[in-house]
């Protein structure tokens, strides 16, 4: 039973951001780079996080004060992201395959994003999930006895560490699209939507996890929707006859 | 398409007054030509021009079909008249008559960076999957972290449990280890520069006899042991003697491509796991910073032995010990096998194809080897450069440039002839001359292939790196193990863009190395006990 919960687990915080790498990133070096660049970023971020947190360790502050300092160095180092990238787009073009039909330095302009907000999201979902999720192999499983710790706490877990990498992707759709249209409105709803993503799964210490797993996945639909919308997709689109069109994103 | 007729118009225009046959594709009119013998020729039809035919205006009435093949089209029995009748047209005549400027120094920039991103990924799948096995191992295999004896060369084995003993025990280890590998590497550059081949060979062939015997059986057997799967001996004699031989093939001597880079990242993989296993904790880090400062010692500073060896291997034309070295593409011995100088070259370089394995116990001579960029193909404009392929040093790489940009010019050239004098033609060519007699092709040397050049790295590297994500795996945090694989793998991106900057072998361990110690070091003294707090109340940021 535990090794069905792994792979549950697993698949389900994993599976549809492995498709997204496996379908949108894994054919072209360039992307890879990319993603495992902006892994690398969000690393840095979740160091500089840590660092706050343990400086504030001694004064016995609320965990909030730490995770609210934390989206700040997140957002913060996401625009550094943003502008790295395009400091370095001449370079990426340079190295980019030119015959390559899917490339980097296609009419997409998003596409950068895209890749970086999926990098950031796989880490931050990795290092969220994957010490839980190795203890999920192990002998025994949580909730088993019924009084105390649920027995949803690993499908809950796996739902929102989902959450938070798409969440992490569309942000950073946004996040760009706002910044190269001048439009802060954009960079400023970004950081509402973390920040209330964040104080959502406050509630799963209390196992309220409907409290947290629904709205967020509310969320998760504003902000997709939104992240398509700015980079450049539209809702007919939808409609068969312009699937084509969704190769322009 | 657009390119192919650029290219071929800048082939026909500028390349005029040069020996060589150019093909122009004709352009379609819908009209089905023949030629002058009657026959049809159908809709793949090209003509070979020779380079002194002077071109004519291209009349509308003797447009030849469309063109995106080729086909045999010697045709000696043409009257000239005829030649003259049947137009060349490109699809752009304005392109034919508007010469191209030569390709720029940028563009060649450009041409050389291009494959850039293309490299980095051939090594990052490799030193990922090498990772990937040792960790898997490390795992699941209690056998590799249990403390069972230590090496012979450390003989301070960390037992008191003060601090500073410990500091002091791992840093005299590590000492002893870089003075052994320090000798070793002389002792190996002694050998080579004395071309003591033999030697050579025989050492590398004996520690990749012992690895892909001794320790692939003992790594089998705790496998085994492990998961509780019985096995009897004979079954277990005849898996290890054909994995045993097949992979001594393919290391030492020919082998597919993809099985011999199987083989060597499953031996850099076992001597890994034998490092973690017999280094005491405190060593083994510190050794790693040791052996980076070494690496960056001996590839870089000019008297250095892996400076020396490389520079050595570059006068002499060979390529250093191949296999020594993992690569992404096929490397030859030799181009082609013209004269009998080669021949017997060819036999002092089949013996240079030496092991990519350690010997026994970290005596290692290939530890952070040079990282290189491979150039060359054989670089010469009339393609019959006798040697060299492999080896990407700057001088051979500068002149294979320049007929590396002109091949790429003349992409839809393709020879017809077997007088051809550039039989270097490969895959590269137009894609419809799978159709040609490709009569010299399959003697070429793939590396001659645009996509085909590859990118290097030591199998020392590989040793090091899984060593540091693998104990860092094994005290059972994995997000430690996945810091120090991402800094790991950035730091070898920031390796190869230095190496497509600066063009010259670089040590690939300082950066990497000095990288995941530091995430290491980091994630696991700040970052976890922050990441453990936030998943005990499944708080997310």
């Amino acid at each position: 039973m535990a090794i069905m919960e792994f792979f549950g687990c697993s698949f389900i915080a994993f599976g549809p951001p492995f498709a997204m790498f496996r379908h949108t990133v894994a054919h072209d070096p360039v992307r890879i780079i990319i993603l495992i660049a902006s892994s690398f970023f969000w690393l840095l971020s979740l160091l500089l996080s840590s660092m706050w947190w343990a400086l504030l360790k001694p004064y016995d502050v609320p965990l909030a004060w730490s995770v609210g300092m934390s989206i700040v160095l997140q957002h913060i180092l996401r625009f550094l992201v943003y502008r790295f990238w395009k400091r370095v787009e001449w370079g990426l073009k340079l190295v980019a395959d030119r015959d390559s039909k899917t490339g980097v330095v296609d009419n997409k302009k998003y596409i950068i994003a895209y890749v970086s907000g999926l990098g950031f999201g796989i880490m931050s979902g990795a290092f969220a999930f994957i010490n839980i999720l190795a203890e999920s192999l192990g002998p025994g499983t949580v909730g088993i006895r019924g009084a105390g710790d649920s027995p949803m706490f690993f499908v809950t877990y796996a739902l929102t560490t989902l959450c938070f990498i798409l969440l992490h992707t569309s942000w950073n759709v946004i996040f760009h699209a706002g910044m190269n249209k001048r439009n802060y409105g954009l960079t400023f709803i970004v950081i509402v939507s973390h920040f209330a993503a964040s104080s959502l799964t406050f509630f799963n210490k209390d196992k309220l996890y409907w409290a947290s797993i629904l709205p967020n996945y509310f969320n998760l639909l504003v902000s997709g929707w939104l992240a398509f919308r700015c980079a450049g997709g539209r809702l007919y689109w939808m409609k068969s006859e312009h699937y084509h069109r969704l190769h322009q994103l | 398409m657009d390119l192919v007729h650029a290219d071929i118009g800048s082939a026909d225009s500028s390349r005029r007054d040069r020996s060589r046959v150019t093909v122009q594709v004709p352009e379609d009119d819908g009209k089905p030509e023949d030629d002058g013998n009657g026959n049809q020729v159908d809709d793949l039809a090209v003509e070979v021009r020779g380079p002194t035919a002077r071109r004519s205006r291209p009349t509308s009435a003797n447009r030849s079909p469309a063109g995106g093949g080729v086909v045999d089209v010697d045709r000696g029995d043409f009257a000239s008249a005829d030649r003259q009748r049947r137009e060349e047209g490109t699809r752009d005549q304005r392109q034919r008559r508007r010469p191209p400027p030569p390709p720029t120094a940028e563009e060649e920039e450009e041409f050389e960076l291009k494959y850039g991103a293309k490299h980095v990924i051939k090594l990052f799948a490799p030193v990922s999957l090498c990772m990937l096995v040792v960790v898997a191992t490390i795992s699941s295999v209690t056998y590799y972290t249990k403390r069972e004896g230590y090496l012979v060369y450390t003989p301070f084995h960390e037992e008191s449990p003060e601090t500073g003993s410990k500091v002091r025990d791992a840093v005299f280890n590590s000492l002893i280890l870089l003075c052994v590998i320090a000798v070793m590497t002389c002792v190996l550059i002694l050998l080579y520069k004395n071309k003591c081949y033999r030697v050579i060979h025989g050492w590398l062939m004996m520690s990749s006899f012992l690895l892909l015997f001794m320790f692939s059986y003992l790594y089998l057997k705790e496998v085994l042991q492990a998961y509780n799967v019985p096995l009897d001996y004979i079954t277990m004699v005849l898996i290890m003697w054909n994995f045993g031989a097949v992979g001594m093939m393919c290391i030492h001597w020919v082998g597919p491509l993809i099985l011999q880079q199987a083989y060597l990242i499953f031996i850099s993989s076992l001597m890994a796991l034998v490092f973690i296993k017999y280094l005491p904790e405190w060593t083994t880090w510190v050794v790693l910073g040791v052996i980076s400062i070494w690496d960056l010692i001996a590839v870089l500073t000019p008297g250095g032995p892996l400076r020396i060896l490389v520079e050595t291997a570059q006068e002499r034309n060979e390529q250093i010990f191949p296999a020594l070295i993992y690569s992404s593409t096929v490397v030859y011995a030799i181009v082609n096998t013209v004269s009998d100088d080669e021949d017997t070259n060819r036999a002092n370089l089949a013996g240079n194809n030496t092991n990519g394995g350690v010997n026994n116990g970290g005596g290692d001579s290939n530890q952070g080897g040079p990282l290189s960029q491979p150039g060359g193909p054989s670089g010469s404009s009339n393609g019959l450069n006798p040697i060299d392929i492999a080896d990407g040093f700057t001088p051979q790489w500068r002149e294979g440039l320049e007929s590396r940009v002109e091949r790429r010019n003349r992409e839809a050239v393709a020879s017809t002839r077997p007088t051809q004098t550039r039989p270097n033609y490969g895959a590269a060519n137009h894609p419809n001359s799978s159709q040609n007699h490709r009569e010299d092709n399959h003697q070429q040397n793939p590396m001659d292939d645009d996509e085909e050049r590859g990118v290097k790295l030591g199998l020392g590297d590989f040793i090091f790196y899984s060593v540091l994500v693998g104990k860092a795996s094994s005290y059972g945090d994995w997000n430690t193990t996945l810091a120090c694989f991402v800094a790991i793998l950035i730091g070898l991106c920031l390796t190869l863009l230095l190496l497509a900057i600066f063009k010259k072998a670089l040590p690939a361990l300082p950066i990497s190395i000095a990288f995941g110690l530091i995430f290491y070091f980091a994630t696991r003294e700040i970052i976890t006990p922050f990441t453990d707090v936030l998943s005990s109340e499944q708080v997310f940021i």
